[in-house]
C-alpha cells in the first residue's frame, strides 16, 4: 500500500507555482527587460519618432559629472543611514532586552515608527522642520540661534533625510536586534558574568560576535533602504533639492524620467541600480549560505 | 503604482459605462482647488449644454504627473482626447509631432467655425508655429507680478497705494520695512527661474536664447549670462545679508511666507491673486508690475506667459474629435472666460472676454485684475519678448533652479551662476536637438 500522496501529472505542481512566476514575471521581469530596451533608444517622449542608439545613453551617463557626483552622494547617504540606524536601534534593543517590567509596551511603541509610510514620515518631518512655520526650526532658532533652512542650506537639506530615513527604519532594525539578541543563550552570558567579564565586555567579546550575522543581514537590508526605500522621504521634504543636495540615484531616475521626461536616459539609469542590486543580493545570499554551515 | 492603478480604474470605469450613444471625451489636466472645481463646472455645463458628448475631466496631479500619465497612456494605445500641458512642454510637445493634433487641424478638419484673431496676441503667439497656426488650445494663462503686504507698508509709513516700480525702488522700500522693524523679510519669489531669469527677459526687452527664443527650431543657444541677469542676481544675493531678500524653495513653497506675513514683497504668478486675496483679505495686499532696471531699459516692455494649454492627441476617431472641436468653442466662448477670467488670476485669453469684463466694469471694483493682462500687453511683443520655445526646458529650469541655489547659499558668484546655467543649458539643447532631428 502506497502511503506518500502522489499527484497525478506533471502539471500541477507548475500550476501552483503560476501565480508567484506570473507576479514576477509581469512587475518585475518584464519592466526590466522594457527598461534595458529603453535604454537602447532615442526617442521623443510619446515614442513616436524612435532610433536606436546602442550605448549612446550609458556613455552620455558616464561622462556626466553631475551623475558620478549623484553616485558619490548616494554611498555616503547609504552609509550614513544605515551607519546611525543600526547602531540606534542596536543600542535601543540592547536597552529593551535588559527592561523587565512593561516590556511589551515599550517594543510596541518602538515598533511604531515601522508603520508610518515613508511619504508620510517624510511629510511629517518636513512639517516639523520648516523654516517658516516649524516647531523643531523654531526651536533651533530660539535656542541654538541656529537658522535651519533645508530648503537653502544643503548640510540642513542632507541631515534632515538622513535623520527622517534613520527614524523611519529603526523600528525594523531594532526588530531584529532584539530577536538577534534573545537568541544568544544566557548561559553563555552568565558564564562570561562568573568569569568577571562586565557588562561592556560581555557586550563586546559575545554578543556582538554573535549577532554578527544578524547585523550583516541588516547591513545590506539597510543599504537597500537607503538605496530605494527613501524615495517617499526625499520627495516629500527636499525633492532632491537645493542644488541636488539631496539627490540619490533613485531619485534621480525619477526626476529624469517622470518629471523630464528623458526615457531613455532615466532607464540606463535604472539598469545601472539593477545591477546594483543584484550585486548585493548574491553577496547576501552568498553569505549568509556560509554562515549557516558555520 | 498609484498612477497605474487610477489608470486601471479609469479604463475599467470606461468598459463597465452603459453603452450609450454619447461619445466620450476625456480631459486629464492638473488643476486642483477652486480652479479644478470650475473646470468641472465647465465640463458639467458643456455635457447639460447638448446631448451628443460627454466630456469627462479627470485631475491627473500636477502638470508633470499630468504629462506622465498622458505618455503612458499614449505609449499603451489609450491616450485622453486632451491633456493640459504647461507652458515649458511646449517645445517638447512639438517635436512629438505623430503624438499631436494641432488645433489649427483639428479645427479645420471637423469643419468647425474658428476665428484665431479672436485670441489675444500674446497667448496666440506663444503656442503657435512660425506660420501662425495655434498648435494648442490656450487655457489658463498668467504672467508674473509684484504683491506687496498693504499692512507692513502702512507700519513702517510707506504709501501702500505707490509699489516699487524699479529694482531700485524695491530694494529701498524693503530696507524700510525691515529698518521698522515691521517684517524681518522683504522679498521672496516664486518659480525663480520663470519669474527672475526668463520673465525678467522680456520685461527688459533682452534674449534669452538665439533664433527668436528658441521659436525659430533646432540650433538655439542660451545667451542669458548678461549684465542685466548678473545684475539681478547681484542685487539679491547682496539682499540676502539683511533679510531683503530671503530664498524659501522652489515652485510655489514660498507662497506661506508671504500670506504669513512674514515677508512683505511676492514676486509671483497672476494666478494666486486669488489664494492671496484669501489668506490676507481684499484689503490686505497689493498688486503691481514686476520691477526693472532704469539701467537696461527705459521702461518695460511686455511680460512672459506662464501657465497651461489644452493639447490634443492622435490615436482616437473622428466623433472624439468633433466633440474636442466643439468642446474647446465652448471653453473660448465669451461667457466662460469671462467666468474663468474673472473667478482665478488668470487673464482672458479673448479680446471678447477681456472687453466684456471692461464693460461690466469688472476692472473699477477690482482694478488688481488688470495688472496680469495689461502687463502681457503693454507693447507690442517684439522677438525678444513673445515668449520661449526651449527644448528640454523643464531639464533647463531644473539647472536654472539648481544653479541659482548654489549661489543662494554662497557656493558660487552671480556670474559663474548664469555662466554654469548657460553652460549645461546649451548642452541639454543639443540633447534635445539630436533627440528629435529625425
Amino acid at each position: 500500500m502506497e502511503k506518500r500522496v502522489r499527484f497525478n501529472g506533471r502539471m500541477l505542481p507548475y500550476l501552483l507555482l503560476f501565480p508567484q512566476i506570473a507576479a514576477t514575471l509581469i512587475f518585475f521581469i518584464w519592466p526590466a527587460i522594457q527598461a534595458v530596451w529603453l535604454s537602447t533608444l532615442q526617442e521623443d517622449m510619446f515614442g513616436t519618432s524612435s532610433t536606436f542608439a546602442g550605448l549612446f545613453q550609458y556613455k552620455a551617463m558616464f561622462q556626466d559629472a553631475h551623475y558620478w557626483r549623484t553616485v558619490g552622494r548616494t554611498m555616503i547617504y547609504s552609509l550614513y543611514v544605515a551607519g546611525f540606524g543600526m547602531a540606534l536601534s542596536l543600542m535601543i534593543a540592547v536597552a529593551a532586552d535588559r527592561v523587565l517590567r512593561a516590556r511589551g509596551i515599550y517594543r510596541s511603541l518602538l515598533v511604531w515608527p515601522y508603520a508610518v509610510a515613508p511619504a508620510i514620515a517624510g511629510a511629517l518631518w518636513e512639517f516639523m522642520f520648516s523654516p517658516s512655520v516649524g516647531i523643531v526650526s523654531q526651536m533651533l532658532g530660539d535656542v541654538f540661534g541656529y537658522e535651519f533652512n533645508a530648503a537653502l542650506n544643503r548640510q540642513d537639506a542632507f541631515t534632515l533625510i538622513v535623520v527622517a530615513a534613520v527614524w523611519n527604519h529603526m523600528s525594523y532594525n531594532f526588530l531584529f536586534f532584539l530577536a538577534g539578541l534573545q537568541q544568544i543563550p544566557k548561559s553563555l552570558i552568565e558564564a562570561a558574568a562568573i568569569d568577571g567579564a562586565g557588562p561592556l565586555r560581555r557586550l563586546f567579546t559575545i554578543v556582538m560576535p554573535l549577532l554578527s550575522p544578524t547585523a550583516f543581514f541588516l547591513l545590506v537590508v539597510n543599504v537597500i533602504y537607503a538605496f530605494f526605500g527613501t524615495f517617499g522621504i526625499i520627495d516629500a521634504t527636499t525633492q532632491g533639492g537645493p542644488a541636488y543636495a539631496t539627490e540619490t540615484m533613485v531619485y534621480k531616475v525619477y526626476r529624469d524620467g517622470l518629471h523630464s521626461h528623458d526615457i531613455g536616459g532615466s532607464s540606463a539609469q535604472s539598469v545601472v541600480l539593477m545591477l546594483l542590486v543584484a550585486t548585493l543580493t548574491i553577496i547576501q545570499f552568498r553569505y549568509i549560505e556560509r554562515r549557516v554551515h558555520y | 503604482m498609484k498612477r497605474m492603478i487610477a489608470t486601471l480604474a479609469t479604463g475599467v470605469t470606461l468598459f463597465a459605462a452603459p453603452a450609450q450613444a454619447q461619445t466620450d471625451v476625456q480631459l486629464w489636466h492638473g488643476m486642483s482647488g477652486p480652479l479644478g472645481e470650475l473646470l468641472a463646472k465647465f465640463a458639467d455645463d458643456f455635457n447639460a449644454s447638448q446631448s451628443e458628448y460627454q466630456v469627462t475631466q479627470t485631475y491627473k496631479g500636477n502638470y508633470a504627473d499630468t504629462l506622465t500619465a498622458a505618455i503612458a497612456a499614449f505609449r499603451a494605445g489609450k491616450p485622453p482626447a486632451i491633456v493640459q500641458v504647461y507652458e515649458v512642454g511646449t517645445a517638447s510637445m512639438m517635436a512629438a509631432k505623430g503624438a499631436v493634433y494641432p488645433v489649427h487641424k483639428l479645427m479645420d478638419d471637423t469643419g468647425e467655425p474658428f476665428d484665431p484673431s479672436a485670441f489675444i496676441a500674446p497667448v496666440f503667439g506663444y503656442y503657435s508655429d512660425t506660420d501662425g497656426r495655434l498648435l494648442s488650445m490656450p487655457f489658463n494663462s498668467s504672467t508674473p507680478v509684484m504683491f506687496w503686504n498693504k499692512e507692513h507698508f502702512g507700519k513702517a509709513g510707506l504709501d501702500p497705494e505707490k509699489g516699487p516700480e524699479t529694482w531700485e525702488e524695491l530694494g529701498e522700500m524693503a530696507k524700510t520695512i525691515i529698518d521698522a522693524g515691521v517684517a524681518d523679510c522683504g522679498l521672496t519669489v516664486e518659480y525663480a527661474p520663470w519669474t527672475l531669469l526668463e520673465s525678467q527677459g522680456t520685461w527688459h526687452n533682452m534674449p534669452t536664447a538665439t533664433q527668436q527664443n528658441g521659436f525659430g527650431g533646432a540650433g538655439t543657444e542660451l545667451v542669458f549670462n548678461d549684465p542685466m541677469r548678473v545684475k539681478l542676481l547681484t542685487t539679491l544675493s547682496n539682499w540676502q545679508k539683511d533679510g531683503r531678500f530671503k530664498y524659501y524653495g522652489r515652485e510655489i513653497q514660498s507662497l506661506a511666507n508671504f500670506t504669513s506675513g512674514e515677508c512683505s514683497f511676492h514676486f509671483a504668478s497672476s494666478a494666486l491673486k486669488r489664494r492671496i486675496e484669501l489668506a490676507l483679505g481684499k484689503d490686505g495686499y497689493m498688486m503691481g508690475y514686476a520691477p526693472y532696471f532704469e539701467e537696461f531699459a527705459d521702461g518695460p516692455q511686455n511680460s512672459l506667459i506662464g501657465g497651461a494649454t489644452l493639447w490634443v492627441l492622435t490615436g482616437l476617431d473622428e466623433d472624439t474629435y468633433k466633440g474636442v472641436a466643439k468642446f474647446f468653442t465652448f471653453l473660448s466662448s465669451v461667457e466662460v472666460q469671462t467666468e474663468w477670467h474673472q473667478n482665478t488670476g488668470y487673464v482672458p485669453i479673448t479680446n471678447a472676454a477681456y472687453e466684456k469684463s471692461k464693460a461690466d466694469g469688472y476692472y473699477e471694483t477690482d482694478p488688481f485684475a488688470e495688472i496680469a493682462i495689461t502687463s502681457l500687453t503693454l507693447n507690442p511683443p517684439t522677438e525678444h519678448s513673445k515668449g520661449l520655445r526651449l527644448g528640454n526646458f523643464v531639464q533647463i529650469r531644473e539647472v536654472e533652479d539648481s544653479e541659482m541655489e548654489a549661489l543662494w547659499a554662497g557656493q558660487q558668484t552671480p556670474e559663474q551662476t548664469m555662466d554654469n546655467i548657460v553652460e549645461k543649458g546649451n548642452a541639454l539643447l543639443r540633447k534635445f536637438d539630436a533627440a528629435t532631428s529625425n
